[in-house]
């Protein structure tokens, strides 16, 4: 692969230097007789020419990362408004397409078409009220549409309800790691606030009100665990700067603001176990684990220890700018059949069990 | 007033160093603008080779960095200050007051023919003011803790506090001065530019015969006069929070084991106030570079520009509607979704005029008869990528769309075509086409040929792939990504991405030389090379005060006379009279 990337690069560069040459070349040919530095015919017809070439560029690059890089785009969508998301953006992407196509056609034809000739006269054409009526009008059309699609579905996204049978969760963020609160029993998140971390020598992570009997039997965890077709409610905190909880498998993500509390919720659609099964995610994954040993090959050449194979895991990144280690700021999310979410659940100790 | 100036006996210091007339301040200005590029963009190249070779070790950080370098591999904290003054310097130093400043003084005047400026003097103060924030924002890259580093945004509590990263500390301290008097700066000139406009037009330049560059200084210079006094006031708030212990932003914090007393603030609100400054800033970056771009396409297509009504009211329109649309930038920082929906509807609408533009520029060209200089191939770049950067705007002005690219290197990409390269290409095009005008002299077009077409092709190949690993997921602002194993698919792409920026870096050298050579060395012009209808183009090639000898020239007719049917040349200046049974379009 970089050996493709690097011999399309150079050839890039071989015609950038070779239409360079040309260039000069043609610059040399005038040269005795006009030196004004204003562009000449030969100018025109060379620059009209390139132009045109430019074109044929920008269709090549597209064409070339979608056939490159198209598998790495969107992965498949793990939450139910995922679908939705998905759909959404397919469609302004359709649509963002087509208009690139014709307009950058129309731009850089017309600049091959018309280049100047010195007998040449332009036309004298400066308005016509009925062109700028069409292409004010399709425009307003076309973005009415999109509107109206993208807030049915943000709406439909944001709208948190909040009913019994949704899991309720707290991300919590600091410098430079996510811890995750379940609710307990009650299903209801004990008050906390960063003025509690110090108590119970520092056994208090995420700083619960242990006067607050909704918190005592809260979970506090390193690793985050969802149960597949449950709609789970996330509450977001942060004790120290901004944080952003972003979940690309579920097309999640919200701010972690600290001094408030924030919101997202999702259903997750697709077990972690199912999603390593998906032969898009399989072949990923092979392709990574791939790239992984042809690095360890080098690590071991130069005495240094190999590279873990890689296996699949929904990610929680940190996506809002946190200090140093911000680039290493993640928690594994692992999304599982109810039972084995509620097995789990009862292994972990409760904060009332933690800070006795 | 003007009249007796350049009866003034002048000296040294009075002519280069502390000048009142608009085209030294103007060539300051570039010049200024120009130095702060070639640190800004440096600093990108570095941060992209940390980005293609994740933690190698390179001479070039050891030599440059030092001890932040340590043994040649870069520090996560020296890669966040890296973004951060990059994003700074390109868009505040170098698009703001490189670009506006630099043509909005040398074409205000000259083109609405005036002999300088309302206030000379205020002009002076508002270059000084913007030398020393230069000059402060340079000093902070040398002081002991390291440059600001909390992202070009500066978001507190990240800003606000010194525990929470080195960058946080003087650093920080000096990058809030340095954009006080910036704005102080800003807000001194913007001024300037819109009583010239307003007060000192010659006779018959009506508003409607203003040249479209004009319109879009003018209206540039009042979204500066309405925003950058928000980010005066968010910076002012964020100085008393960092040192005199308010809460304006900050509220339960726990950092470094300790508690913090701030209670009650919130930093949603300052992003309300950054960008409520922020966004218009996309258009008093992008609105000259399309101004610049009416002009030149105009000229060099040999043809009206298309549509001169609609394009001025698209400029009014981007401009009321650049106020109302900040919160696209924070759908998900934990504001209410309903203001989400709001922003998404305004935001959208904002395609409509930008849209207009484009098809007019695009109608423009259209049966021209194209003169291919370097500043119309500059200026149908900017139309280009214009077109490729906005598209993406339709994805992320979307609230719910945003969510899953939201701080991606998508929106790197995005914004870069959109503001970074078409106002690159922008202030490109007017230095191609107004060098004449400034410096008496021609700029080698082959050099610039050769300067346009490499840095076209390296921008795509920089940009375009960022979509891609945007979309796969990859946030931005981060040092490495070799900590998730599932983005090392990714990795080649990113080495893709860091060589074309370099061969864009060189190509800009090119252009340096270029500038510097033909500053002295280049082809001496005529008047009016490039056979243009705007005024500038009327006064002498060496500069006067004032501008003009004897009277300023009267106006007759709107700036786009070219190949008007029954004329003999292809372009009749603004000052010829009408002929005899002429018509002047009605427009």
């Amino acid at each position: 692969m970089t050996a493709l990337l690097t011999i399309t690069v150079l050839v890039l560069v071989g015609i950038a230097l070779w239409q360079i040459t040309k260039i000069f070349e043609v610059s040399q040919l005038g040269r005795k007789k006009d030196d004004s530095q204003v562009a000449n015919d030969k100018d025109n017809d060379l620059q009209g020419k390139l132009m045109f070439a430019f074109l044929v560029f920008i269709y090549l690059i597209t064409i070339y990362s979608f056939w490159a890089w198209g598998d790495v785009l969107l992965p498949e969508a793990a939450s139910e408004h995922g679908v939705d998301y998905d759909r959404l953006m397919w469609i302004s992407f359709a649509l963002i397409f087509f208009v690139q196509t014709i307009t950058q056609a129309l731009l850089h034809y017309f600049s091959y078409k018309y280049r100047g000739e010195k007998d040449k006269k332009a036309l004298f054409y400066a308005d016509n009220d009925r062109l700028e009526f069409i292409w004010t009008i399709i425009p307003v059309i076309t973005l009415a549409g999109l509107i109206l699609y993208g807030l049915y579905t943000w709406t439909n996204i944001m709208n948190i309800e909040e009913d019994d049978e949704a899991l309720i969760v707290e991300l919590y963020a600091q410098q430079f790691n996510w811890k995750a609160r379940y609710a307990g029993a009650d299903n209801v998140l004990g008050d906390a606030n960063v003025r509690f971390l110090q108590d119970f020598d520092g056994l208090n992570v995420i700083g619960i009100d242990a006067s607050d009997p909704n918190g005592l039997d809260d979970i506090v965890v390193q690793e985050l665990h969802l149960p597949v077709g449950r709609k789970v409610i996330f509450k977001m905190r942060s004790q120290d700067v901004l944080h952003s909880a972003y979940m690309p498998h579920f097309r999640a993500q919200m701010n972690c603001v600290p001094g408030m509390i924030t919101e997202f919720a999702f259903t997750p659609t697709i077990t972690t176990d199912e999603m390593r099964m998906n032969p898009d995610m399989v072949a990923k994954v092979e392709k990574i684990n791939k790239i992984r040993y042809e690095n360890s090959q080098e690590l071991i050449a130069n005495g240094e220890e190999a590279l873990e194979p890689y296996q699949f895991d929904y990610l929680l990144l940190c996506n809002k700018i946190c200090g140093a280690s911000h680039y290493n700021m993640q928690m594994k999310i692992i999304v599982e059949e109810e039972k084995d979410f509620n097995k789990w659940l009862a292994e972990q100790s409760t904060f009332a069990e933690t800070i006795q | 007033m003007g009249a007796d100036a350049h009866h003034h006996k002048e000296t040294f210091i009075t002519k280069y160093i502390f000048s009142q007339d608009h085209k030294m301040i103007s060539k300051q200005y570039l010049i200024t603008g120009l130095v702060m590029g070639i640190v800004g963009i440096a600093m990108s190249l570095l941060f992209r080779l940390q980005l293609a070779w994740p933690e190698q070790p390179f001479g070039v950080f050891e030599s440059l960095l030092g001890k932040w370098a340590p043994d040649g591999v870069m520090d996560p904290n020296v890669y966040l200050a890296l973004v951060t003054i990059h994003g700074t310097i390109m868009v505040f130093f170098v698009l703001t007051a490189g670009l506006s400043g630099t043509f909005s003084n040398l074409l205000i005047p000259l083109q609405i023919g005036a002999r300088d400026m309302a206030s000379g003097f205020l002009n002076m103060v508002s270059y000084w003011l913007f030398f020393l924030s230069s000059v402060v924002m340079v000093i902070s890259l040398f002081v002991e803790s390291g440059p600001a580093a909390a992202g070009w945004t500066v978001y507190p509590p990240l800003s606000a506090l010194p525990q929470a990263q080195p960058g946080s500390g003087l650093g920080m301290t000096l990058w809030l001065v340095s954009m006080a008097i910036f704005i102080a700066s800003s807000l001194l000139g913007s001024l300037n530019y819109i009583v010239t406009v307003i007060n000192l037009r010659t006779k018959g330049m009506s508003m409607t015969r203003l040249p479209l560059t004009i319109w879009a200084f003018f209206v540039t210079a009042i979204i500066g006069v309405v925003s950058f006094p928000v980010l005066l006031s968010a910076a002012l708030l964020l100085i008393m929070d960092r040192s005199f212990g308010t809460s304006f932003f900050l509220s339960d914090i726990f950092i470094q084991g300790e508690v913090l007393h701030f209670q009650g603030g919130s930093p949603v609100l300052y992003e309300h106030l950054f960008w409520f400054l922020g966004h218009p800033e996309v258009y008093i970056v992008l609105l000259p570079a399309l101004g610049i771009t009416s002009e030149v396409l105009a000229t060099n297509a040999r043809k009206p520009i298309f549509g001169y009504r609609a394009m001025v009211a698209s400029i009014l329109a981007i401009a009321f509607l650049s106020t109302i649309v900040w919160g696209h930038h924070m759908f998900i920082s934990g504001m209410n979704p309903f203001l989400g929906s709001v922003f998404t509807f305004t935001t959208l609408l904002i395609a409509i005029p930008s849209a207009v533009k484009a098809f007019n520029y695009i109608t423009t060209l259209w049966k021209g008869n194209l003169q291919l200089n370097p500043a119309m191939l500059f200026s149908i770049g900017l139309v280009s990528t214009f077109i490729t950067g906005g598209l993406t705007g339709i994805i992320l002005g979307d609230s719910t769309l945003d969510i899953n690219v939201h701080d991606t290197y998508f929106v790197v990409a995005h914004f870069h075509l959109v503001m970074g390269i078409s106002a690159l290409y922008g202030l490109f095009a007017g230095v191609y086409h107004w060098f004449p005008k400034m410096f008496g002299r021609m700029l080698n077009k082959n050099l610039g040929y050769i300067h346009f077409w490499v840095t076209a092709i390296c921008a795509y190949g920089v940009f375009f792939p960022m979509h891609f690993i945007g979309m796969a997921g990859l946030p931005r602002r981060y040092y490495t990504n070799t900590a998730f194993p599932y983005f090392d698919d990714l990795a080649d792409i990113n080495v893709v991405i860091t060589i074309f920026a370099l061969i864009a870096g060189a190509a800009q050298l090119v252009f340096l030389y270029n500038f510097i050579h033909s500053m002295f060395y280049g082809k001496k012009t005529e008047q009016n090379p490039w056979r243009s209808t705007t005024l500038e183009w009327t006064a002498p090639v060496k500069h006067i005060h004032g501008n003009w000898e004897g009277d300023i020239p009267e106006v007759h007719r709107w700036a786009y006379d070219y190949s008007k049917p029954g004329q003999k040349e292809d372009f009749v200046p603004q000052h010829i009279p009408l002929a005899k049974g002429e018509e002047e379009l009605q427009h």
